[in-house]
């Protein structure tokens, strides 16, 4: 078998990738809780605390900048962006899992081919989408944008999480009495609970990384998300604040990638299983 | 009502309002974007003129356009390579279970969780013209001079450097995930049958684990190839297209003129250029997927 060698070869890849890849999350964390001082010191080793730990960055993100109000619109549009996206792609998704044929086939590849179809096309257009509907600058804008990328995302999730329940589950269903959208409602929908969590979480973290349409539909300050809120305005004039800026980074990024992370063998799952049916 | 004619009403009804909806917000902005190209529509003004191509000469006709699409090239390319050379190592290093191998993967999936304009604002710091701590390290390491440190993002050649790179940074946990899904759906038997054989350890990877991941390395790559063409948000946080045009690419350029510019008929053109590429990679995924079915 490939040898000692080999192993030390492996475990000194991951370990370079690894250090490479997060190291600009590791000097966020230090930039956040060090004093402005010791960060434009030039004399200092910037990768040591020169002077004392603080925490007066973090408190000012919090206490004097709309970070928490970002914070909130982000939460307030995610929800509504997720539930939109499971009224529209479960029913979609179970459609062509299970009862349509030829055509549904058509509309899964259609659904597909949209999904590439990028923001940077459809901003321009969908720009004056959003003005003719009088939504610019409000959070409604993104509510009602957003599950264009998060809709084809779902359905073809949800689609291979639909195709691996057995069809017994339904039939028997039907034998005693259901119709087919009950069966689909009563028994399909709760015992795919696990895939539906699944799902929820990757369309929230669509909307969270979404930077062009909060960029585009909003102006004004205290609407944005946290993607665009924080390196645009947090940055007063052309003056950066590196430590609260890193704080802001650090906080939106680090909860989600560790759900992420939980939740990724499931997501890897549920394409496999769609895709070879 | 009969069980087949609830099943025939049923599909459809239950496809209907995604459809609808999808139809709406994006097939239907396609086709506007493709009316405002041959138009002469602004922001502000409701009347609109059939324009014919002049915006599609017009931009051709432009320096920073030329540059735009030049650069969109090669940020994609460059970029999308390395990710793929990198990936491909990664994921070949991660197969096997080790000890930490969960805390491992959350620090290699953080630059592609984060949200990419909160990665990009940090490498903005890390690259800063005074205080990079990059330059801090490389001039510690004597392999750049402290006193006339590079400028990553303030000159031109550099700052298309730094742009491709920190995008390198940012896709290539996502193309590692693909990889390294496609490596455990390989039966593990054969590399192991190679190895009995006397295959050596570069042998057992290139002549046959890669050959057998080839059609998933190409989805990787095609779908980091779409991805990457059509993103400005790396650009845009990073250099906003500068220094003067020098890391503009063709979606930052349709921002700038359509949206900020209120050019809309020439910001949709610009933006409809990124269309073939689109449509060559699309047509690509699916036919992988097609023969994926076959087999």
């Amino acid at each position: 078998m490939a040898g000692r060698g080999a192993r030390t070869a492996h475990r000194l890849v991951v370990a370079v990738f690894a250090i490479v890849l997060s190291f600009p999350f590791y000097w966020m964390a230090l930039t956040s809780f060090k004093r402005t001082s010791d960060l434009y010191e030039l004399k200092n080793n910037p990768l040591l605390f020169n002077e004392s730990p603080t925490l007066s960055h973090w408190k000012l993100l919090f206490t004097g900048t709309l970070f928490p109000r970002w914070l909130g619109n982000t939460l307030a549009v995610g929800l509504a962006v997720v539930a939109i996206t499971l009224v529209l792609a479960m029913p979609a998704a179970y459609a062509l899992a299970r009862l349509t044929g030829k055509w549904g086939e058509r509309a899964g590849i259609g659904m597909f081919l949209m999904y590439l179809v990028p923001p940077t096309l459809l901003f321009i257009p969908l720009s004056r989408v959003v003005a003719l509907l009088g939504l610019q600058d409000t959070l409604w804008a993104l509510i009602v944008v957003y599950p264009t990328f998060t809709v084809p995302f779902a359905t073809w999730l949800l689609m291979g999480f639909f195709k691996s329940i057995p069809k017994d589950l339904e039939d028997a269903a039907m034998v005693d009495g259901l119709t087919r959208f009950q069966a689909f409602v009563r028994v399909v929908v709760p015992i795919s609970f696990s895939g539906l969590v699944t799902v929820s979480i990757f369309a929230f973290t669509l909307v969270l990384q979404e930077f062009v349409y909060a960029l585009t539909f909003i102006s004004s300050a205290s609407s944005q998300t946290v993607g665009v809120g924080v390196p645009i305005y947090l940055v007063r004039g052309d003056v950066y604040y590196w430590g609260e800026l890193m704080a802001a980074c650090l906080f939106a990024s680090l909860p989600v990638a560790i759900v992420y992370n939980l939740f990724l063998d499931r997501l890897i799952q549920g394409f496999t299983v769609g895709a070879v049916r | 009502m009969s069980a087949a004619r609830q099943r025939r009403w049923l599909g459809p009804a239950m496809v209907a309002p995604a459809v609808v909806y999808m139809a709406a917000l994006v097939a239907l902005p396609v086709l506007m974007a493709l009316f405002y190209s041959v138009s002469d529509a602004r922001v502000g003004s409701d009347l609109i003129h059939f324009a014919g191509l002049r915006n599609f000469s017009g931009a051709l006709a432009t320096p920073a356009f030329r540059t735009a699409l030049r650069n969109s090239l090669l940020f994609t390319l460059l970029s999308q390579i390395l990710v793929i050379a990198g990936a491909t190592c990664l994921a070949l290093a991660l197969k096997e279970a080790f000890r930490g191998r969960g805390l491992v993967r959350l620090l290699i999936l953080l630059p592609w969780v984060a949200p990419i304009s909160l990665g990009a604002i940090g490498w903005k710091w890390l690259l800063d013209s005074l205080y990079s701590v990059v330059n801090w390290m490389l001039s510690y390491a004597h392999l750049v001079d402290p006193v006339n440190p590079p400028m990553w993002l303030g000159e031109p050649k550099l700052a298309m450097l730094s742009v491709v790179l920190v995008h390198t940074w940012r896709t290539l946990p996502f193309a590692t995930v693909i990889l390294l899904a496609g490596l455990t759906s390989i039966p593990r038997d054969i590399p192991e049958a190679a190895a009995v054989d006397g295959a050596g350890f570069w042998r057992t990877h290139f002549s046959i684990t890669l050959p057998m991941i080839r059609p998933i390395v190409l989805v990787a790559f095609l779908f980091g190839v779409v991805f990457t063409f059509t993103d400005m948000t790396t650009v845009y946080i990073l250099t906003r297209g500068g220094p003067a045009d020098a890391t503009q690419v063709l979606p930052s350029l349709a921002f700038f003129t359509g949206i900020l510019g209120g050019d809309l008929a020439g910001g949709a053109a610009i933006s409809l250029f990124l269309f073939p590429l689109l449509l060559v990679g699309a047509v690509l995924l699916l036919r992988i997927a097609r023969r994926a079915e076959v087999t």
